[in-house]
Parts: C-alpha cells; sequence; structure tokens
C-alpha cells in the first residue's frame, strides 16, 4: 500500500516495521514529529527525555541491555548530546543504537545551520543520508543492520526538506520486537577509563577500515551511469534537485556519507569527463574525494550556505536559470512570525521592552519578541544560555549591572539546561533576575511533554516538576509567580526583583493559549469603540496580530470620530481572532477597547 | 540540457493560520487518488505563527524534487493578496494566478513603518493574463463554517486541473471530522462556481 508520508513519518514508520521499539529523544524543528509519529505505533516505548544529552544516555543503555534503540534530535541536538556520543563509538552498542540528526540548512527554524556530516567523521560514526521519505524508511532499518553487524552506533541524517516534505511511501507489515534483552558484565569494552579506551580506540579504527570496505558494495551507494559527460556525486534532497533539471546526466548517489566508498568514487571518476559534487553546507564530500587525488568541481560553483533548490543546482552547472518575471516595482512588507493573539509571553516581554534591562534569551516562542515592537529580549545563542548569559553579564558589569540584567527561559528549556546554570547563580552570588516563561508545555516544537507537565509522552500521568520547590531547593531565596495577562503586577513583581540583591526567580505561569490541557476560563473578544479611542497607538505596540491601524485618510469620511485635531487614526481589532486577554485594554488610557458584543462571542 | 517536462508545479502561498498545509496534503492526495507521483513540500516551526507559509506541490509521472525553481511554477494558489505579490518570481511567464481578496496587515504595516501595497492585483495583472479573484473568507461564511476559506479556495483551483471531482470529494470527505466535512465541500463546490 502506498502512503502520502512526510521524512520524519517515513522514519518513524521504518524504524516500526523493522521491529524497533525503544525510542527517546528532545523536540527541535526539524525532528520533532519522529518520535511523535512512532509513539503513536502499538507497544513502543518511547520518552521525551529532558535533553539530547538523557536521551542518548538512555538510548545506549537500552542497548548495553540487549535491545535497539532509536535516538532523535535536531542538529544543534547532538552539540548537547556530543559527550556521550564520542565515547560510546568507543563501546560499542551491543543491541543496536541509531542516531537521528536532523539538520537545518538555511535555518528555517535554528540558531545555526552546523553540518551535522563532520560529527560521522569526527566521532568515527558511520552516516546514512536518506533523499525521500521512502528512503527514510527504508534506510532505518539499513542503519540498525550496520549497527548491530558492525556494534557501532550509526547516524541517521535528515535535513529539514528531506524531513518535512511528502511523497509516496510504499507501507508493509512490521515485524515483531525481538528480545534480545539480557544483563551481561563486559567491563573491559563498557567501562571507560584509560586503560581500557586505549584498547577501545584500536578497535574503532579497524572498525573503521571494515566500514570502508562495507561502503564499496553497500547496496544505497547506488551508480547510475546515463551521458558519460558528466557524473555528480551527491547524497540526499539535493540528489532529487539535481535530477529534476538534469535528469539524463551521470550519478553516484550516496546513501552512506560516512565513510565514503573512495574506490567507488575513482570507479565512478574514470567513466566520466567532467565530475562534479554536489552537496549542501560544508564540502565534506569534496574534500575527501580530493584528497583522494581526484579531480572535482564542487564549492567553486555551488554556494557553502542554505540549503539548495534546483534552480541553485542548474545555475551552478549551466550557469543560467528559467526565464522568470519582472517583479513589481513595490516595497513588498516582510510578514515575521509573530507570538499568537493571547499569547501570554506578550504582556511579560511588553513589559521588559519597557524596562531598559538587558534581557538574555533563549530559544523558544518567547524568542521573537525581540522584533518590534515588543523589543523585550536582547540576546539568544542556545538552550540554557540565558541563564548563564544574565550571570555572566552582572559578574562584568558589576555595579553597571545593577537591577540592568534580567534572563529568560522557557520551562521546557530551563529543564532542558536550565538547572545547573541557576545552581550556579545561587553558588556563585548573583545579582540577575531570571524569569521563567512556563506556558505548561513545549510550545514552540508543538505542545510536546516535559517533566513539568505532569504527563508522558505516551500519556501516562506522571510526578509534576514544582518549579518552585527547586529553585529554593538550588539556594533561590526569592521565588515569585506572576500572571502575565496581570500587566500591572507583573511590572511591579520584576521591578522589585530587579532592586532587590541576589538571584530572584520569577515565574510568569499561563498555559500556552494554543494548548487545550489548561485553558479553562471562556474568555470574550475584544472590539474597539471607536466613539472613545484617542488614536494613541499604545495597543498597536502589543504587536498583537488581531490589532491594526486604520488610518482616517482612507476611511469613509462620515465613520471618522477625531477626538484630537491631532488624531489621524483609530485602532480596530479583528474579534475574529482575538482571545481576550484584556493585555491591551489593560493598557487603554481611553478605555476604549470593551467586549465584542455577547451574540458574536465565539467561545 | 534536458528537461523534465511533465511534473506541473503548484505553489500555495498564505499566512500562518489559513489552513495551507491542509490544502496542499489534500491537493497532493487528489493527485495521488489520480494514479500520478506526488511530492509536496513546506517549513514548519517558525513560519506557522503568523508568518509567511508557502508549499509547493508537484506531480506528474515521475517527480523527483518537492519544491520548484523560480519560473517554474504553473499556479500560484494566494490566500492572501499582499502574499502573492511575494512570490510572482517563481511563477512561469504563462502562469495562472488565484488571489484570495483579503488583507492581512504584518506588524510592519500595523506600525505604521510601511504601506500595505495598494493596487496589488493590477498590477499583478499587468504581468499576468490569466488572474483569478475570488473572496473566499465571504465563500467559507456563506458555506456555514469560516474555517473552510482553504477548501473555497481548493475548489476555484480545481477548475484549472483535468481532475475528476468525485476524486476531490471522495479526498475531501476523508480529510475532515464529519462535524465540517459538509461545510467543506459546500465551500469547495461554491468556490468552484464564484
Amino acid at each position: 500500500m502506498k502512503v502520502l508520508m512526510s521524512g520524519n513519518e517515513g522514519i518513524a514508520r521504518g524504524a516500526y516495521e523493522y521491529g524497533i521499539r525503544f525510542a527517546s529523544g528532545y523536540p527541535g524543528t526539524p525532528s520533532t514529529e519522529i518520535i511523535e509519529t512512532f509513539a503513536q505505533y502499538p507497544d513502543v516505548y518511547a520518552e521525551w527525555s529532558p535533553n539530547e544529552k538523557v536521551a542518548l544516555e538512555v538510548g545506549i543503555g537500552a542497548a548495553l541491555a540487549g535491545d535497539r534503540a532509536m535516538v532523535v534530535m535536531k542538529h544543534v541536538g547532538v552539540n548537547v548530546a556530543a559527550d556521550p556520543l564520542f565515547t560510546v563509538s568507543y563501546t560499542g552498542t551491543n543491541g543496536a543504537l541509531v542516531i537521528v540528526t536532523a539538520d537545518d540548512p538555511s535555518l528555517h527554524s535554528s540558531q545555526n545551520e552546523q553540518d551535522n556530516r563532520n560529527y560521522a567523521r569526527f566521532a568515527k560514526i558511520p552516516m546514512l543520508e536518506p533523499s525521500d521519505s521512502q528512503e527514510a524508511k527504508d534506510f532505518v532499518k539499513l542503519a540498525f543492520e550496520i549497527s548491530e553487524r558492525f556494534d557501532t552506533p550509526v547516524f541517521l541524517r535528515t535535513t529539514t526538506r528531506v524531513s518535512h516534505s511528502k511523497s509516496l511511501v510504499h507501507v508493509e507489515d512490521p515485524i515483531p520486537w525481538e528480545d534480545k534483552t539480557e544483563i551481561k558484565i563486559n567491563t573491559s569494552k563498557y567501562v571507560m577509563v584509560p586503560m581500557n579506551a586505549r584498547i577501545r580506540r584500536m578497535e574503532v579504527e579497524k572498525r573503521t577500515q571494515r566500514l570502508k570496505e562495507f561502503a564499496e558494495t553497500f547496496v544505497e551507494n547506488r551508480l547510475e551511469i546515463n551521458d558519460p559527460g558528466v557524473g555528480i556525486i551527491t547524497s540526499g534532497m539535493p540528489y532529487h534537485y539535481a535530477k529534476d533539471v538534469f535528469p539524463k546526466l551521470s550519478y553516484l548517489k550516496l546513501g552512506m556519507v560516512y565513510p565514503l566508498p573512495i574506490n567507488l568514487i575513482r570507479n565512478f571518476a574514470s567513466k566520466v569527463r567532467q565530475l562534479y559534487v554536489i552537496e549542501e553546507l560544508d564540502p565534506f564530500i569534496e574534500e575527501q574525494v580530493k584528497a583522494a587525488g581526484i579531480d572535482v568541481k564542487g564549492k567553486a560553483i555551488f554556494p557553502y550556505t542554505g540549503e539548495f533548490d534546483p534552480g541553485v543546482i542548474e545555475k551552478g552547472i549551466t550557469g543560467k536559470n528559467l526565464t522568470t518575471v519582472c517583479i513589481p516595482d513595490v516595497p513588498i512588507p516582510s510578514r515575521p512570525p509573530n507570538l499568537c493573539p493571547g499569547c501570554p509571553h506578550r504582556g511579560l516581554f511588553y513589559v521588559l521592552g519597557k524596562l531598559k534591562t538587558f534581557v538574555t534569551g533563549d530559544i523558544g516562542c518567547y524568542t521573537l519578541s525581540f522584533m518590534k515592537p515588543l523589543e523585550g529580549l536582547h540576546s539568544c545563542v542556545c538552550m540554557g544560555a540565558s541563564i548563564g548569559m544574565a550571570h555572566g553579564m552582572g559578574k562584568a558589569l558589576k555595579d553597571k549591572g545593577k537591577g540592568k540584567v534580567v534572563g529568560v527561559i522557557g520551562d521546557s528549556t530551563f529543564i532542558h539546561s536550565g538547572i545547573t546554570s541557576l545552581l550556579n547563580m545561587s553558588y556563585n552570588k548573583s545579582d540577575a533576575v531570571i524569569v521563567i516563561c512556563d506556558n505548561r508545555t513545549t510550545a514552540m516544537t508543538g505542545m510536546q511533554e516535559h517533566p513539568g507537565t505532569g504527563y508522558t509522552l505516551l500519556g501516562e500521568k506522571t510526578k509534576e516538576l514544582d518549579l518552585e520547590t527547586l529553585s529554593s531547593a538550588l539556594g533561590i531565596e526569592s521565588v515569585r509567580v506572576i500572571d502575565p495577562y496581570d500587566i500591572s503586577t507583573t511590572r511591579t513583581v520584576i521591578k522589585e526583583e530587579l532592586s532587590r540583591s541576589g538571584t530572584s526567580i520569577v515565574i510568569s505561569r499561563r498555559s500556552c493559549i494554543l494548548f487545550k490541557r489548561h485553558v479553562t476560563d471562556s474568555r470574550k473578544p475584544l472590539k474597539i469603540d471607536a466613539d472613545k479611542c484617542i488614536g494613541c497607538g499604545i495597543c498597536i505596540g502589543l504587536g498583537c496580530p488581531p490589532i491594526s491601524w486604520r488610518k482616517f485618510e482612507n476611511l469613509p469620511a462620515e465613520s471618522i470620530k477625531r477626538k484630537t485635531k491631532k488624531q489621524d487614526g483609530i485602532a480596530f481589532i479583528d474579534s475574529n481572532i482575538c482571545n481576550g486577554c484584556t493585555v491591551c485594554q489593560q493598557l487603554c488610557k481611553a478605555d476604549a477597547i470593551i467586549e465584542e458584543s455577547p451574540s458574536h462571542g465565539k467561545k | 540540457m534536458e528537461k523534465n517536462n511533465h511534473v506541473k508545479s503548484i505553489l500555495l502561498a498564505g499566512v500562518g493560520g489559513q489552513g495551507i498545509l491542509r490544502a496542499s496534503d489534500i491537493l497532493c492526495m487528489v493527485m495521488m487518488e489520480a494514479g500520478l507521483d506526488a511530492k509536496k513540500s513546506e517549513v514548519h516551526g517558525m513560519a506557522q505563527r503568523g508568518g509567511c507559509v508557502t508549499s509547493h506541490v508537484r506531480y506528474g509521472q515521475k517527480v523527483y524534487s518537492p519544491i520548484a525553481r523560480k519560473g517554474e511554477v504553473d499556479i500560484l494558489l494566494s490566500f492572501e493578496k499582499l502574499e502573492s505579490l511575494r512570490y510572482l518570481d517563481f511563477m512561469k511567464p504563462a502562469g495562472s494566478i488565484i488571489i484570495n481578496n483579503i488583507e492581512i496587515y504584518p506588524p510592519s504595516v500595523n506600525l505604521g513603518d510601511i504601506i500595505y501595497p495598494q493596487n496589488i492585483i493590477d498590477l499583478i495583472r499587468n504581468t499576468f493574463k490569466t488572474v483569478k479573484v475570488i473572496n473566499a473568507r465571504d465563500i467559507a461564511v456563506q458555506a456555514g463554517n469560516v474555517r473552510a476559506e482553504n477548501t473555497a479556495l481548493l475548489g476555484v483551483l480545481s477548475l484549472y486541473l483535468p481532475i475528476d471531482i468525485a476524486l476531490w470529494e471522495k479526498v475531501l470527505t476523508s480529510s475532515f471530522a464529519a462535524a465540517v466535512a459538509e461545510a467543506n465541500l459546500r465551500a469547495f463546490h461554491l468556490g468552484r462556481a464564484a
């Protein structure tokens, strides 16, 4: 049966079909749907771990117990998991271990576009790279086979375009899970003290040699000899881009991108007159091919940055592109993503933006509030960085920083990698204020559970982390909870905490507006009372999607109600998308924001 | 160099929350039901939070790339007026454009930093011969579900595609919960008639 599937759904399906029943991970675009889909299959164990390092260690443990485990993360998640990664390469896996890394060329939803193929070579771990949803499904099986056969962790690398595009997949019946688990002690292999690790280090080199030989005849390193004029070495989605524009050229399509089949590449090079490597991001294949003394063109004609598309490849090889029309010469306003109507972050960041403090930010929806008009966040580096950076800034600024540095972090992100940094603040006597934006879920990636939600990925009720108690246990003396829908209290509490010495925690607690579990109060959409609006624009400063500005010059004369000579327009609220959070209503000085009449209320 | 001439490309463009991804899923499944190879691609994540959303759908005997090149799109199905302007360079010069005649202001317009371009439709008509303008929101309201804007637009699109209407109805019926399927089918047919 053929089914339309995303690459991520293909990976989950492939694991399930191959009898894999164990998976762990941490959500992150573009990888999230892999674990979410896998968790829907019957009789599987799947978990959201607090972060990628824990997720990998969980997978290593499962494999050590003899099971076959899949661990899933986005590209930057591998940075977090890098510590166990490099050493599980030495120990080997016993059962089987496949690590999925979902890279994000063009930074569609990430803070960098690192090329995680480098991790394969760096950690000496083989890497497969599927190019569409069918291969995503098939390659998971191949990855587990390689892991079992060579006693090695195996990477499966996707990119955003493979993970999130959909194509037809042939679905098969799953094979059942086979219980190979047992407790077996083998300290020389699994206790990586220097005397053991030195020996395992040699095993890694032997394994890499065997994998190089394996790669030469690996079925998914595929030759397509057509036109002998031009040969293209490629892998992943760029294969499809190239085939789209040049279906008749010759290809070496690599399903395994580390280690490379150098003899196969040499053989391919001998069959074609001009050889190209088409790869997004780093010249990973190109440099190895060149190091083998094979003449090839790559980054000389293709970009180092961003994801490719068929046009990029066409331009690189022919120097030309399709004819396009002239775009009309008008400025086109950009449309960046924005916080949702009724988002609990909006009130908090409105207050922070007005306080003239430096706000170290973190990874989450709230990162968007760096933009106009909120401008309430001033840095974003990685998961958890806000807390360490707020501490570092405070220490460096000394008196100049007193009452001027705030760190903000989401609930899931705090649990991911903020706890030790908060402990550091209390240990090393920090003066900054940390705000935990506790929206009760992992909102940015689409409402995943975490240790603070009280539920597991499989939907079981579990212990719910108490952030107040945890903060106190870490030595934070002032822990306060606010509702960010209450602007006045939010402002007062943050000001009070900024004026205190010592580290403070402010928990800004209000469920994500899209998260159904906690939304209990029925709120009524608001509207502008045109008889009262004085056109001051304060509500516009919230950047809330339903609120827009209407200039009098564009309105029919009879509808204009001018309150002052200077007034040149009026605010408008689209009641269809207003959630009635009342933040704008609290800010309005003219009492011009009122409830939409009940007959139009949508809830 | 050779070209793969049998693949058609449709670009759906609009604003996060307008049901673009659902519409492109439906379109892709219709092509699959019609016995064609089909692929689609969009980017999830940040793009959905009120930002621009695009989805490429490509179909034919054999599809390689899930995204179209600039200059390659046959039909642009635009869910919002400004968004139709943003991707004109993806269009074949002889391509067709369907525009939902509604305006959703981005923050920069609300803040008064930049004006929402006037006469967008005229600008596009100056360049393209086949431009269809409808108000899918009105159609959706008429069909009994304001969220059926996307299926109303699919109804308009269906006029441009040689696909049996029964296939559309089959996929539409299976794509929505029973409670809203009828309104969506109604919106689809009203879109066709608009």
